[in-house]
């Protein structure tokens, strides 16, 4: 969530609807069930209108569980299959490094995600085709589907030395501190060199009832928690 | 457009289908530069190694990392601009399944497939690289072209049209070195229509790659046994040219040739087509039957198959006998 608010925010030039495809910042959320994220950035900074949020899961809506590639409301992909957004990610800053686009590339992944091979095969390109246009953010909220990440597999915890190790610009943070947040995605890129920012995160923040708990991964409110979670939230302001 | 003469169908036949399309796309990209070029560690297998050398800012190698390679793939089409990606059949069409599936189905981004060596050719190295569902599965991916070339000129002429077409598509090569040739110059070539080579009253033959030759000289032997053949190369099995099978209704036996599973591929194209309609002929389906041949030579495995001039001409002839047709 403050990852989104960050890059359509303060880090990205998308909330422009009049710029060109080659200078407008591409953003894909790999960990396309994050949505719920997303769809509220790009109504809080004009790029669908609010009311567009209550068409959210009505038949016929642009707004689904996942994304669905729709560049005119912001949606640059179509996501839900896991580890596939950092390759396309890859391919967008390699066309921006041969065609001389301006624009930069943003992917948000999650820890679970980082399971898929593929996000490793991806990672590699990046580095191979040194990608200084491109930034990753992993949202390391600790647990997946089935638990805690560390129970699951156990080198859960190993992810930001896989990054460095594999020659990425690294910078582990407090994915909720939006400080720390923005003043990662705006350190320089080394050159040649593709950045990931590891946002240490709690699944399901601000809301008690539902931090590190693995019951809300998927779930609905009742209107009494809906309330209740609310007012926690309001309070955290 | 690639000058088409019948030395160069000579030299394409010899060099085979994977090198064909290395040349086709080589030619063309020294041409026009709207489209890149990507390999999965297979420059070399993918004929691409003088487009590599000559014009390296338009290939781009994924390494062995075929899902890689097809994501890769789509941020660069994602522009509009048209990205050519080669790999073994197999690889490429299942191992990347799902990456072909969101990136060129759901997204529908203007990716070119090259599924490399399919059907049978691969011969000795065994099923781990033949292509035998890669038509099928490819062609139940909603939104996907298929179309699998007969020879040498075909190839060049596909390749040609899918650099026009902004759309995703598969193409699948079948055949090796001293491909058969079918075309000896020049053929008006359309995605979507198919090919009449020769007309006839009683038997249709159907068929798409390596088997439209096969399917010229069934044939043939067909005639010398006065059975009157009509054969289609029915290069695009997706979208199907439906106006080309409602020609052929009026004879008394539709048979379809493919060097591929006969579950899903050209076969099950046609007869899902014409199970709709009234009084039909009956469909004699060819290709390889729901198992994993035995690994051996070339020749080995489509006499295994029943794909041999001689194994498809008993086959119809058969199916005629017995059905008093």
């Amino acid at each position: 969530m403050e990852v989104m608010a960050v890059l359509y925010g303060a880090v990205m030039n998308t909330t422009n609807k009049s710029i060109s495809y080659d200078a407008r910042d591409k953003f894909i959320l790999s960990k396309g069930h994050g949505v719920l994220g997303l769809y509220p950035a790009l109504a809080e900074f004009g790029i669908i209108d609010e009311s567009m949020l209550d068409t959210f899961l009505c038949d016929g809506s642009d707004l689904i569980a996942h994304p669905v590639m729709k560049p005119e409301i912001g949606l640059e992909s179509s996501s839900g299959s896991l580890g596939q957004g950092i390759s396309m990610a890859v391919g967008l800053a390699l066309a921006a490094k041969k065609k001389g686009y301006s624009y930069q590339t943003y992917v948000v992944c999650g820890n679970g995600e980082c399971n898929e091979g593929s996000v490793w095969e991806a990672s590699m390109s990046a580095v191979s085709y040194e990608l200084d246009n491109f930034t990753l953010f992993v949202d390391n909220n600790h647990m997946q589907s089935d638990g805690k990440s560390m129970d699951i597999l156990s080198v859960s915890d190993k992810y930001t030395g896989m990054f460095r190790a594999l020659g990425f610009q690294t910078i582990e943070i407090d994915g909720h501190n939006i400080p720390e947040i923005y003043d990662a995605f705006c350190e320089p890129h080394v050159s040649g060199f593709p950045k990931v920012i590891v946002g240490n995160t709690v699944k399901g923040k601000g809301v008690s009832f539902m931090e590190n708990n693995n019951d809300w991964h998927h779930n609905r409110l009742t209107k009494n928690q809906y309330e209740d979670a609310l007012a926690e939230l309001r309070g955290g302001l | 457009m690639i000058q088409i003469t019948k030395a160069k169908s000579k030299l394409w036949s010899r060099l085979g289908a994977r090198a064909t399309y290395g040349q086709a796309v080589l030619e063309i990209a020294r041409q026009r530069k709207d489209f890149y070029v990507m390999s999965a560690d297979l420059c070399q297998s993918s004929g691409l190694t003088r487009l590599r050398e000559e014009l390296p800012d338009r290939f781009i190698n994924a390494g062995i990392a075929e899902q890689n390679l097809v994501g890769v793939a789509a941020g660069l089409a994602k522009d509009g601009t048209n990205v050519f990606i080669s790999s073994f059949s197999p690889f490429i069409t299942m191992r990347a399944c799902e990456q072909v599936r969101m990136n060129m189905g759901y997204m529908q981004l203007n990716i070119k497939t090259v599924g490399l060596g399919s059907g049978l050719i691969m011969a000795q190295l065994g099923n781990s690289h033949y292509g035998i569902e890669d038509a099928s599965i490819m062609r139940a991916i909603p939104g996907m072209t298929v179309i699998e070339p007969a020879d040498g000129v075909e190839i060049v002429k596909t390749v040609e049209a899918l650099c026009d077409y902004d759309k995703p598509a598969y193409l699948r090569l079948t055949g090796g070195p001293g491909l058969p040739v079918v075309y000896e110059g020049d053929i008006d070539f359309q995605i979507g229509k198919a090919i009449t080579l020769r007309d006839g009253k009683d038997v249709a033959i159907i068929a798409a790659g390596t088997m439209v030759y096969y399917a010229k000289l069934v044939a043939e032997a067909l005639s010398a046994k006065g059975i009157d053949a009509s054969v289609t190369d029915m290069h695009t099995i997706k979208p199907l040219d439906t106006a080309c099978i409602d020609e052929q209704l009026d004879k008394k036996l539709i048979v379809t040739i493919e060097e591929a599973s006969v579950i899903g591929g050209l076969g099950s194209a046609v007869a899902e087509y014409m199970a709709g309609i009234p009084n039909k002929p009956p469909q004699l389906t060819l290709g390889i039957k729901d198992c994993f041949p035995h690994a051996g030579s070339y020749q080995y495995l489509l006499e295994q198959c029943g794909l041999t001039e001689t194994a498809i001409t008993n086959a119809v002839e058969t199916m005629l006998l017995r059905n008093n047709l």
